[in-house]
């Protein structure tokens, strides 16, 4: 059984490389029983649509019509 | 060519460019000579641009490709994986939010940001954002942003900083797990949004 800890650096390095077949089995496996983990994945992914947001922000000017 | 622009418009160009190069490198000087060439660049390329914001992409674009030659210079005198004291305090704090048996403190355990892309709508929601960014120790915050703001593969970022790849998800994590308590410091838990 993965560790929180673990877990945290498998959702990190998800967003950097395909993680294995066994790694995506153990990480869903912990993201079922694990609501605090599960938060810090969703928030990974947050992380990267405000990063891909904030370089459109600042590449293109002002906010369109939101 | 320029005449289609105004002052204004480039001024504001200008402080938008200024300080996306500057989060990135961390050096006032360099990063308004990158800005500088960037648009000098773009309005010398004889190019006809569509509008404003047409303009403004192609400087950009010109700009992230300088950024990342700067970047690129830099890498050969410093070296991006020694860690420094902001560094390694990050890494306690963030060791800070476990048990000894790596389990979340029940304090510490990421609570759920309810529908955190509404805050993307928001403007104060940027300036904390890039308040957080300004926080990352410099070394962490290139790769990151190398990463998520320059868009290349991991790969490329551990070759082009010369650390190996196992460096690079170290670093990329502490960046992440860095920003992600300071959003949820000053925005997400002080906003109300936490559930």
């Amino acid at each position: 059984m993965l560790t929180c800890k673990e877990v945290t650096h498998l959702l990190s390095e998800g967003q950097d490389r395909k993680l294995t077949v066994a790694e995506r089995v153990r990480l869903e496996m912990h993201l079922l029983i694990c609501s605090g983990c599960s938060n810090f994945g969703r928030q990974m992914n947050f992380l990267r649509s405000a990063c891909r947001r904030y370089v459109d922000r600042r590449s293109r000017g002002h906010d369109r019509a939101d | 060519m320029t005449a289609n622009f105004d002052s204004a418009f480039l001024t504001e160009m200008r402080r938008d460019l200024l300080r996306f190069a500057r989060l990135q490198l961390r050096d006032n000087a360099l990063a308004e000579d990158t800005v500088q060439e960037a648009i000098a660049g773009a309005l010398a390329g004889g190019r006809e641009f569509a509008g404003r914001s047409a303009l403004k992409t192609w400087v950009f674009a010109i700009l992230r490709n300088k950024i990342v030659d700067a970047i690129r210079e830099r890498s050969r005198s410093i070296n991006v994986s020694a860690l420094s004291v902001d560094e390694e305090a990050m890494d306690e704090t963030f060791d800070g939010l476990f048990k000894p048996n790596a389990h979340w403190q029940p304090e510490s355990r990421p609570a759920d940001w309810g529908d955190p892309e509404a805050a993307l709508n928001q403007e104060q929601f940027w300036a904390v954002f890039e308040t957080c960014l300004e926080h990352l120790p410099a070394n962490t915050a290139r790769v990151f942003m190398m990463r998520e703001f320059l868009e290349f593969d991991t790969d490329e970022v551990c070759a082009e900083l010369k650390i190996s790849t196992s460096n690079c998800h170290v670093i990329l994590h502490r960046a992440r797990t860095g920003l992600r308590r300071c959003l949820e410091k000053n925005w997400f838990a002080s906003g109300g949004a936490s559930c």
